[in-house]
């Protein structure tokens, strides 16, 4: 994703739009892009949600199949969040193993749902000691147009809250049962550029932006993860805005997904 | 942060495990200059955390396609040794490693003046020798002193450190227990000048007064790693003139 490269003139023209406190797409400086989600669309998954924000699109695959535990937490179920920027998605996605930005993708999702405790990991114990069940969270990047950190955590948290555990299926119980899900994880990224702060950055936005902040939320809009990235630097007062935007549409993405 | 104890990590009397107030970082050791082939280098405690920094450059960049025609590329290499943890790490980079190298060049960005030296790399190095929580910072802190001693440009230098929660508390500087057994851990890095912040990473449970009073806490102790940073390179300088003023006799 490094050698993005946007014309002057788009750059400009961003610029002033915003001077004005106006976006391309006509948004609100925090509005964020229409969210649309389907899941269950692959029968092979355990749970599976395809997830759309504006243009850019993701899947989020669940896979949950019996493991051994860690020595350290013999009754826990394990998590393992990956993201992939596949080039079918985007001219800039290269083939091969996942890049420095897919893995910091995946981690920030990743953190986001474990800190949150969204699944309770008590609940996925098999025998104690001997078996639990692994929860492998799949995210492949579809069609990318910014904002792949919020995209992402929601597909995974609604293929997380739609999944089963297959206890049947596997032969250690009687039905499959839902996965054990506590809380909804929802973060909210934000660029900044110039002195603006704008909430879910589509494409041309990012590019043109210095910093990048993500806040992950729980139910009762305590703070469970954040992640700043980019080159450029925020001051206090950003991260306040930022940290009461993210409580706030939080709440409003909370209720669309339900 | 997931794991569970019954120990007690802060006492009725505010007082943690190794003895610090909540608001209390741990002692920080600093010397600048440790190295002899590389362009600039750090040597840092804090605490049990030891770290070894080195810098080489501005050089040619490579691989060449990383190369920027408008300013130099600054590439970290964050790495932790076999030995520096209880269960031996396996040598090599691991996902958490490709993070940290990640967010640590991007803080640097914000401070070194990189448009100077267009097509090159400076290459920053960070060896965590022995860990115990809060390395990220660490070897952050250590980077801005080892690029210091290169003489490379800089509008400052990064001083980082973490705030975080246990036991209910807000505490400054987590250590290892705190760190596996707390409820948040919050690595900040700022500007002091300025008091930007250029690195910030979070993970836990926190109210927004929690996370305020952290934050106000980390920043006020980040100006105090910043005079230390100062001071260890002060020191370094005093060192490299009264051997020059020798050699001159």
């Amino acid at each position: 994703m490094s050698n993005i490269v946007i014309s002057q003139i788009k750059r400009d023209h961003l610029m002033n739009l915003l001077a004005e406190g106006r976006r391309e797409d006509g948004r609100q400086l925090d509005e964020v892009r229409k969210i649309t989600v389907e899941t269950g669309v692959i029968e092979s998954a355990e749970g599976s949600a395809k997830v759309s924000l504006g243009n850019t699109t993701v899947m989020a695959g669940i896979k949950v199949i019996p493991g051994t535990p860690y020595m350290d937490a013999p009754g826990d179920g394990v998590l393992t969040t990956g993201a992939e920027l596949i080039p079918l998605a985007h001219e800039s996605f290269e083939p091969g193993p996942p890049s420095e930005s897919a893995i910091e993708l995946a981690r920030v999702v990743d953190r986001g749902i474990r800190e949150s405790g969204m699944i309770d990991v008590k609940k996925l114990c098999i025998k104690e000691g001997e078996e639990i069940w692994m929860v492998f969270i799949d995210i492949y990047a579809l069609d990318y147009d910014g904002n792949l950190f919020d995209a992402c955590n929601l597909a995974a948290v609604c293929a997380l809250k739609t999944a089963i555990v297959p206890w049947k299926n596997y032969g250690k119980g009687e039905e499959n049962l839902p996965m054990p899900v506590t809380c909804l994880p929802i973060s909210v990224t934000e660029c900044k550029i110039g002195n603006d702060l704008i909430v879910d950055p589509n494409f041309d936005e990012e590019a043109i932006s210095a910093a990048r902040l993500t806040v992950t939320t729980d139910d009762d809009g305590n703070f469970r993860a954040m992640q700043k990235g980019g080159r450029g630097s925020i001051t206090r007062s950003d991260l306040s805005l930022c940290l009461d935007r993210a409580v706030e549409i939080g709440k409003q993405i909370r209720k669309i997904i339900g | 942060m997931s794991g569970h104890t019954d120990m007690v990590l802060v006492d009725e009397n505010g007082i943690r495990i190794d003895g610090r107030r909540v608001d209390e970082k741990r002692p920080i050791k600093i010397e600048a200059g440790v190295l002899k082939n590389a362009s600039g280098s750090c040597y840092l405690e804090i605490g049990k955390n030891k770290v070894l920094c080195a810098v080489y450059g501005p050089r040619e960049c490579r691989p060449r396609h990383l190369q920027d025609p408008t300013k130099a590329v600054i590439q970290v290499k964050y790495n932790m040794e076999a030995y520096s943890v209880t269960d031996r790490k396996r040598p090599g980079t691991d996902r958490r490693s490709v993070e940290i190298s990640k967010l640590i060049a991007e803080a640097l960005e914000c401070v070194v003046q990189t448009e100077l030296y267009p097509r090159a790399s400076i290459d920053v190095y960070i060896e965590i020798l022995q860990a115990n929580a809060g390395t990220r910072c660490a070897g952050l802190t250590a980077a801005s002193v080892a690029l210091a001693d290169a003489g490379i440009p800089m509008r400052d230098i990064v001083p980082a450190i973490a705030c975080g929660k246990a036991d209910g508390n807000v505490l400054l500087d987590l250590n290892k227990e705190e760190d596996n057994y707390g409820q948040a851990d919050v690595p900040i890095a700022i500007v002091p000048s300025t008091d930007e912040i250029v690195l910030l990473q979070m993970d836990g449970n926190m109210t927004r007064e929690e996370l305020d009073h952290g934050l106000d806490m980390a920043i006020a102790a980040a100006h105090e790693v910043y005079e230390i940073q100062r001071d260890a390179l002060k020191r370094r300088y005093a060192s490299i003139s009264k051997k020059e003023g020798e050699s001159d006799e």
